[in-house]
């Protein structure tokens, strides 16, 4: 809808350049501005409405771009390793593990046991974490104000768990390269086991509240529909893939950090629409309960970092490593030309591609809808724009 | 002059029926600072509520228990700045939250508190009610036109498609209602409001368990109608932060969006209390005729006082429970005082009710069957209030074009239905 | 208004309906009707006039009230001010969301306007001044008796005649009357949808 200039300019100052340069008389230009209540952070969304209903979208983004990958060129590998946490900042932990773990791929090291079942571990634990902010946010923008203040109680209690383990709450910097920095504090199976027990009859408590509303399904059943085939080609991932109907989960599919030693289902939904996508991520998010079951009960003794010189030179090469972020794939491409720092670092952020299929999911919906798709996408800006 | 006051307590018509102005004229008055009583203490009790279902503790600070804030929020939008857009119609700007008011006011000139305790019984009152409570879509269309600009006019020619639409529904669920009272032995129905729940009375049931399940059918689409016309959730779209359109009251700061929000409690009271009236038998105690032994009526009675008493027990929990840092000193006072008037109204209303049992006739008497009415409908009220409240908190919002299809294509057969349905039976039995 | 209908109905049966202070409030609702009437035809915004019709049709209910017809006075709010002028204000604001033009208010053809008003003016003093031999029909007399048993009965007796005349006597032309507005609602559906 967009179409750049022949010199590969884009004409920002009208950012809306449709086929036709004139409206029909039905037909209105809104904008979604980057303040709004209802768009998970600074993005700005143009609307091309005819009435009510919307007949095309364009996202304009770039609002919280920060030159995360510029920055990444100038800091060595274990410098740059907070900044991951940055990016999708309600998931901290699996930027760190995917980031960690594509240079342990450069340097051809692999991280101890024991490293690993503590890496799934919290992981697993912040993917819950995201999901219990996704289903707060989701469900307010729908007009539910309870669950919010349900799922971030919640939510309160595995940043607890992360304040005790590596001092940080929200972008935890759990992960070194080659292993984790931290043991395990005493008592840390005791407070994951106690949260499990805890949080189980919280998620159906959620469920309760929403699965089954009929103010909920009829929000949400048929809205924002994105077939199977369309997903894939626009290469989106996690799971809106997955709500569409194809089972496709790197953590089954190219498995990494000792998820192959667990057994646990990927949950898949049949129609693709934003309904579906709420089953999926509560199913998840028993799911990964499951998984944090049986990686605490088992976590295997032995160190938890290799061995791993002091200064970081992996040789030259490049390696593109993806993980199963709560959002979808996140993919870290490293070029490195052998010395301490990053010759290219190129991240595959999953929101950023999810929002592509922005366009498609709310053709003919209502102006209401718009918000509720945005919500189901379960985008984070700080991840989109980095 | 306390032979003009006797005179009056004792008839048992209300001043708009024994044409007295003076008597009317306090009616008035009462109503009126009981109203505005009432949705200041609505809304401390709705932020309570909201916060207590959300797991925090709303507010705190200002009062013991955050008992003052409605004040302190009276207080701060009573000195805003009173902000009017420049190309906005300034008569109009003024005139709109006026509207409002008056529509959401003037119901209650009808509403009875007991069988003479209304400022005036009219022969229509239904109808009088259902008339002016339409013309607070009136005001709401004005003040989304007065603000001059495009995002409150379109959300206000929502908030008044949806008050006009679920207005039919409303009307025919009233319809049923008043069916109901012709079933009595002359045959003749009745529109005034005091009449139907007389006619309630009479039948010794309350309409919404009458001809079950039509009854019941009937007041629970005047429930989800009268939670439509008052634009609360789950039927606030137009007035919903999260959404493009903001809303009517957008451009109205101060004291004239505190205005809208007391026509906005004001009707959801008013239009509460026609549901007791029509449906859940008024001012009538429990089992007015099936308990009527002199023991029952001074059991029920003792209700109103130990209301307060249950009260002033939570609220002297609170003083106890407070911490005991000098920090907490004022509020503990406070709530204290607060807990100690609560005890003193309730002794007093049980002293009434004990002083009215020995005579049928003294003061004490009709002053304790008075209180008793008007705890019965207040009581009844109040549960409808928090039902408004624990609605808003529990369930997501309609979209619109979904709230409009509720209204014309499932409410509306539906209460067709039940009204042919309740007229045949009523046909039938008698 | 006579003297003998108000005091003997102070006493009689439902004293309720008795005017107060009448000739004060009939001059001041008449006044405001009137003022409302000549604020519809010389303000320039449209929803001014809309709003000055608002009052007027008020106004003119109080005086439906005073006249004993109380149903005809909430028919009139319902309908009237609460149905029709919503929908005339809805009318308003949808066509002309921006300032409205300012045009000329009396235009050319003012003359046909001023014989039209002077014709309907002819009317009513004709009819007021033949009085109540225009209309022999019973129902439409406020008889001047002294018997006020006889008025009273007259005035609030036979309650429910309004039903009885709509499903009894006069119920071909109610049910002409509900056939109308069910075409104007299904036309109005039709006409609004782009295309079915």
């Amino acid at each position: 809808m967009n179409a750049p200039a022949k010199d590969g300019t884009q004409d920002v100052s009208k950012p809306w350049q449709s086929e036709k340069p004139y409206l029909d008389s039905n037909e209105l230009i809104i904008n979604m501005g980057p303040q709004h209540p209802a768009t998970h952070g600074v993005l700005r969304v143009i609307l091309k409405l005819d009435g009510e209903r919307v007949l095309g979208t364009e996202c304009v983004i770039g609002y919280l771009h920060r030159g995360v990958e510029k920055i990444a060129e100038n800091r060595t590998y274990a410098m740059f390793n907070p900044y991951v946490d940055r990016m999708d900042y309600v998931a901290a932990v699996s930027n760190g593990l995917g980031y960690c773990e594509a240079v342990e791929k450069l340097l051809n090291v692999e991280a101890p046991p024991r490293a690993k079942y503590i890496r799934v571990i919290l992981t697993e634990l912040n993917r819950i974490a995201s999901h219990q902010l996704w289903l707060g946010t989701h469900a307010l923008d729908i007009g539910a104000m309870t669950p919010l203040f349900y799922t971030f109680r919640d939510r309160e209690e595995i940043l607890k768990i992360f304040e005790r383990y590596c001092g940080a709450r929200l972008t935890a910097h759990a992960f070194r390269i080659g292993g984790c920095q931290y043991e395990t504090y005493a008592g840390f199976e005791k407070d994951v086991k106690n949260f499990l027990t805890f949080v189980a009859p919280k998620i159906d408590e959620y469920e309760a509240l929403l699965t089954t509303n009929r103010i909920w399904l009829e929000r949400t059943k048929n809205v924002g529909v994105i077939s199977a085939a369309d997903a894939i080609a626009l290469g989106v991932t996690g799971p809106v893939l997955r709500a569409s109907g194809v089972k496709w989960d790197l953590r089954k599919a190219q498995p990494y950090a000792a998820y192959s030693d667990f057994d646990f289902e990927i949950p898949v939904g049949t129609r693709g629409d934003t309904y579906d996508r709420y089953l999926v991520r509560m199913a998840e998010m028993r799911q990964s309960l499951g998984i944090i079951e049986q990686a605490v009960n088992a976590i295997p003794e032995g160190p938890i970092m290799a061995k791993v010189p002091k200064v970081i030179k992996p040789p030259v090469g490049e390696i593109y490593h993806s993980i199963e972020a709560p959002k979808g794939e996140l993919g870290y491409f490293i070029v490195s030309d052998g010395s301490t720092q990053p010759y290219r670092l190129r991240v595959r952020p999953p929101s950023f591609v999810n929002l592509q299929a922005l366009d498609i999911m709310v053709r003919g919906l209502l102006v209401a809808d718009v918000v509720a798709v945005i919500g189901t996408i379960d985008i984070v800006l700080g991840e989109v724009d980095r | 002059m306390p032979n003009f006051v006797m005179s009056y307590l004792g008839s048992t018509v209300t001043p708009g029926q024994a044409g007295n102005q003076f008597w009317a004229l306090i009616y008035v008055l009462i109503i009126f600072a009981g109203v505005s009583v009432a949705v200041v203490a609505m809304n401390w009790i709705e932020r309570k509520a909201l916060a207590h279902f959300q797991i925090r503790l709303g507010p705190m600070r200002v009062g013991p228990h955050g008992l003052l804030q409605p004040i302190a929020d009276a207080l701060k939008l009573m000195l805003k700045e009173d902000i009017i857009p420049a190309e906005a119609d300034q008569f109009v700007f003024w005139v709109a939250p006026l509207i409002g008011l008056l529509a959401a006011f003037a119901v209650y000139t009808v509403i009875p508190f007991g069988p003479s305790q209304a400022v005036s019984d009219m022969n229509i009152g239904i109808l009088f009610m259902l008339g002016v409570s339409s013309l607070g879509a009136l005001g709401i269309v004005v003040a989304g036109w007065a603000s001059n600009s495009h995002y409150p006019l379109i959300g206000a020619l929502r908030s008044t498609a949806q008050m006009v639409s679920y207005e039919v529904a409303m009307g025919l669920a009233v319809v049923s209602a008043v069916l109901m009272t012709s079933l009595n032995s002359t045959g003749t129905g009745t529109l005034s409001m005091i009449g139907i729940v007389q006619a309630q009375q009479q039948q010794g049931t309350w309409f919404i368990f009458k001809f079950f399940p039509l009854g019941l059918l009937a007041f629970m689409i005047f429930a989800i109608a009268m939670i439509a016309e008052t634009n609360r959730a789950p039927f606030d779209m137009a007035e919903a932060e999260s959404e493009l359109t903001a809303g009517y009251h957008t451009e109205y700061s101060g004291l004239r969006w505190s205005l809208f929000m007391l026509a906005e409690y004001a009707a959801m009271i008013a239009v509460s209390s026609i549901a007791v009236t029509l449906w859940l038998g008024g001012w009538m105690r429990p089992f007015p005729n099936l308990l009527q032994a002199p023991l029952w009526e001074f059991t029920f009675s003792l209700f109103p006082g130990l209301t307060f008493l249950g009260l002033a027990a939570i609220a002297g929990v609170g003083t106890a429970r407070m911490p005991s840092h000098s920090f907490f000193r004022i509020q503990r006072i406070g709530l204290g005082v607060f807990a100690s008037l609560l005890a003193s109204i309730a002794l007093l209303l049980l002293l009434i009710a004990v002083a009215g049992r020995s005579a049928d006739t003294s003061i004490a008497a009709r002053f304790s069957e008075g209180i008793g009415y008007v705890y019965w409908f207040v009581l009844k009220v109040a549960i409808f209030m928090y039902l408004f409240i624990w609605y808003r908190a529990t369930w997501p919002r309609y979209r619109f074009d979904q709230l409009m299809r509720v209204g014309w294509k499932v409410l509306l057969p539906i209460s067709l239905g039940v009204l042919i349905a309740t007229a045949i039976v009523g046909v039938i039995i008698s | 208004m006579n003297p003998v209908l108000n005091s003997a109905l102070n006493t009689t049966i439902n004293p309720g309906m008795a005017p107060v202070a009448t000739p004060f409030f009939f001059y001041l609702l008449a006044g405001l009707a009137i003022a409302g009437g000549v604020l519809v035809i010389t303000r320039r915004n449209s929803v001014h006039s809309a709003l000055a019709l608002i009052g007027t049709l008020l106004s003119v209910a109080g005086l439906y009230l005073m006249l004993y017809a109380p149903f005809v006075a909430a028919a009139q709010i319902i309908v009237y001010a609460g149905g029709i002028m919503v929908l005339f204000l809805f009318v308003i604001m949808l066509v002309n969301i921006e300032r409205v033009s300012k045009e000329r208010r009396f235009n050319r053809i003012w003359p046909a306007g001023v014989s039209a008003a002077c014709g309907l003016m002819a009317l009513f003093v004709f009819a007021f001044v033949k009085g109540k031999a225009l209309f022999p029909d019973r129902l439409m007399t406020l008889r001047e008796s002294s018997n006020t048993q006889e008025i009273a009965t007259m005035l609030y007796g036979e309650r429910g005649k309004m039903g009885q005349y709509s499903f009894g006597q006069y119920t071909f032309t109610f049910e002409i009357a509900s056939l109308l507005l069910l075409v104007a609602i299904l036309g109005a559906v039709i006409m609004t949808k782009k295309k079915m």
